[in-house]
């Protein structure tokens, strides 16, 4: 479903990826851990089409497609979804509205007609039972005076409305307390299935607890460190990332 | 038409006018001269003046507008229809080019206590009532388009609630230009006095039927009473060619209450003065203000609240939107005197610049003579938000439409200020049209 080989990525000027591989098949779960200021919401910016990143070496296929070619709303549309770390606010542009616009305009570029208003309704009313949302925050500017939960919750919400293909989830985890921690895990788990992928962003071990991975990568220096399976979570808990810098050596550029 | 060819035109036109006044009381006859005189010594503005440092009138100056004797006849009814508010019963009053039209307006009927009629008849049939108050509201040193209109005006509204009186109804003044070969010249001058504990609401409405060069120099003092509320609108949706100078001076009793709302989406270069002096203890003063420009648009909004006595508030909004090669002034000058108290005074001004050649410049003016008050005032332009935009991105909103829900939800802000929600919803329409925004019919319920 989506592959990124030697990705290397600068910000202003600066290079913060510097040669990332990576394979997600349709069904896969993978965890990206790493320190802070490792890149990892610089990988998933670069995948969502932020136009302050520059791409300055490698590509990343997606669904068959060069993904570096395509607008961030073409992107969208094509199944993918990032849970931002840090979600705006956007005074004036109700949640609701962002919604529908959202959802309309995933279906039109698959030549399905608009949801009518009682469906979407519907639809959206079911979703919120799943992330436990109070119904007024849908009428509210989106993430405007929400608290860091809910601007979480609400990015799982809009997850569960739209079913992506792929979708990436920066640090949602973080600064969550367990009620909430639970609501990004079923919120994750629902999405689940043979014809999705999901990489979750995270850097504690807890949220693995709920959303059992099928690969976990560690970042560091831009680069993936260690790949291994779920128990590689454990040692990281444990040990911290210091032993993988220096077993690791770079990975060939 | 060069400056002093067209003061030496407006001067003559001034002399002749005084002439045909042989009949009026003396006291207007003594107003008429001092606008004369002020004009006399004022002239008209130039970008060396402070105050029109950024807003040059030679166009309106070259153009030599005059008015007409009579307003247009032959305008069908119609073609107003648009102009109404849908689903807001109104009293209806018309004026064509400066002038009263009997024919277009439907004033219905007014209840006890309530006048409202056109000022030129006023001042024939009424004149001991007009006395009192016309040009009191307008300071002595005003520039030279407020003393134009007070010696040349034709006509306008007069509009006295008496005391306890209260409208259910809007009184809503439309102003229309129609097309002419010359370059059109039209002063409403409009007084609005509302005795102790009255109320109503106003909408002056400047329009255009059919594209023509013109200018409207209008003048509206309001006079408001103990405990009185006066809620203003004014929606300036001039022609694409107009010229539009406004002024809205108003002076307000103990507890009274003024709300002024102003929105400017059309005309090429319209100046506004609004004034408001809290001359008596409790005295509350809102302003909200949206102008939204494009082309070569210029719009020029000068306030101006004056707290004299304690305990007043005042809340200053105004946002803009400027696109193409559009210019837009805005300065706020708040003034709390020594014996103002607990003046509670607020001001933001928020430009959103949409194109690289759009210009705003915004000027809080604070000047507090009194120790234990709070002032807060905050002026901005920018972009649109680049973090907001990738959001919407992100959610699979193309581009073009992120820009246009973002601009519209900033201006929309000011709007959802309205208290009418015909009035709201109807410039929703407009200002989603003029932003392009389509898709609106849905957003009406979901936003
Ligand atoms: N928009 C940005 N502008 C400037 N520097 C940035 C920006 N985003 C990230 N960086 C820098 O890139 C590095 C990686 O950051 P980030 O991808 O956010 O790491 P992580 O998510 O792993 O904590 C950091 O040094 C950070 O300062
Ligand atoms: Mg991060």
């Amino acid at each position: 479903m989506l592959s990124i080989k030697n990705l290397h990525v600068s910000v202003d000027g600066k290079p913060i990826l510097k040669g990332v591989n990576l394979e997600v098949k349709a069904g896969e779960v993978h965890a990206i851990m790493g320190p802070n200021g490792s890149g990892k919401s610089t990988l998933a910016n670069v995948l969502a089409g932020h136009e302050h990143y520059e791409v300055t070496a490698g590509e990343v296929i997606y669904q068959g497609r060069d993904l570096l070619q395509l607008p961030p709303e073409e992107r969208a549309r094509q199944g993918m979804f990032l849970a931002f770390q840090y979600p705006v606010e956007i005074p004036g542009v109700s949640n609701i509205y962002l919604l529908k616009s959202a959802l309309n305009a995933i279906r039109e570029s698959q030549n399905l007609p608009e949801l009518d208003a009682m469906d979407f309704l519907a639809l959206v009313k079911d979703r919120m039972k799943l992330v436990e949302m109070p119904e007024e925050l849908l009428y509210r500017s989106v993430n405007e005076g929400f608290s860091g939960g809910e601007k979480k919750r609400n990015e799982i919400l809009q997850m569960a409305v739209l079913e992506p293909k792929l979708a990436i989830l920066d640090e949602t985890d973080s600064g969550l307390d367990i009620d909430a921690l639970q609501v990004v895990a079923r919120g994750v788990n629902v999405l689940r299935g043979p014809e999705r992928a999901i990489i979750l962003v995270t850097h504690y071990q807890r949220l693995l607890n709920y959303i059992e991975p099928d690969w976990v990568h560690v970042l560091v220096d831009g680069r993936i460190a260690k790949s291994g399976d779920k128990t590689l979570a454990y040692e990281l808990e444990k040990h911290g990332y210091g032993w993988i810098a220096q077993e690791s050596t770079p990975a060939t550029v | 038409m060069n400056p002093n060819t067209a003061k030496e035109t407006y001067l003559d036109a001034m002399g002749a006018a005084e002439k045909g006044l042989a009949g009026a009381p003396s006291w207007l006859r003594e107003l008429r001269r001092s606008g004369a005189a002020r004009f006399a010594e004022a002239g008209f503005p130039t970008t060396r003046d402070e105050a029109w440092k950024y807003t040059d009138v030679t166009p309106i100056v070259q153009a030599g507008f005059q008015s007409v004797a009579k307003g247009a006849n032959g305008v069908d009814p119609a073609r107003l229809d648009g102009f109404w508010f849908e689903n807001l019963p109104s009293h209806r009053l018309v004026f064509v080019n400066g002038h009263y039209s009997e024919k277009l307006s439907t004033p219905g009927a007014w209840p006890e206590g309530v006048t409202v009629m056109s000022l030129a008849e006023a001042l024939r049939d009424q004149a001991h009532r007009i006395e009192p108050y016309l040009g009191r509201c307008v300071p002595e040193k005003a520039h030279g388009f407020a003393a134009l209109n007070t010696a040349l005006f034709a006509d306008g509204a007069f509009i006295h609630l008496g005391r306890g009186a209260r409208l259910t109804w809007p009184i809503h003044l439309l102003y229309v230009t129609t097309g002419a070969g010359e370059p059109l010249l039209s002063q409403p001058r409009n007084l609005v006095v509302a005795e102790e504990d009255s109320q109503a609401v106003l909408i002056e409405n400047y329009v255009a039927i059919g594209e023509s060069v013109y200018f409207t120099n209008a003048l509206t003092e309001v006079v408001v009473g103990p405990h009185a509320l006066i809620e203003h609108y004014r929606l300036q949706e001039e022609g694409a060619q107009a010229f539009h100078i406004g002024g809205l001076h108003a002076h307000l009793d103990r507890d009274g209450r003024f709300t002024a709302h102003g929105i400017d989406l059309g005309g090429r270069l319209v100046r506004n003065d609004l004034r408001s002096v809290l001359d008596a203890e409790g005295a509350e003063c809102q302003m909200n203000g949206l102008y939204v420009l494009g082309g070569r648009q210029h719009v020029d909004n000068h306030t101006h609240i004056d707290h004299a006595k304690p305990r007043g508030t005042s809340r200053e909004f105004y946002k803009g939107v400027l696109d193409g090669r559009s210019r837009a002034v805005f300065h706020g000058r708040v003034i709390v005197r020594p014996d103002a108290q607990h003046t509670d005074a607020q001001q933001v001004n928020n430009n959103l610049l949409l194109s690289r050649d759009a210009e705003a410049d915004t000027k809080p003016q604070l000047e507090i003579y009194a120790d234990d008050v709070k002032c807060a005032h905050g002026a901005t332009v920018g972009q649109l938000d680049p973090d907001a935009l990738f959001y919407l991105r992100s959610r699979a909103v193309d581009e073009t439409a992120a820009r246009d829900l973002l601009t519209y939800a900033f201006a929309r802000d000011v709007l959802s200020r309205l208290r009418l929600e015909p009035v709201r919803s109807q410039l929703e329409r407009h200002l989603a049209a003029k932003l392009r925004v389509a898709a609106l019919p849905q957003t009406q319920e979901v936003f």
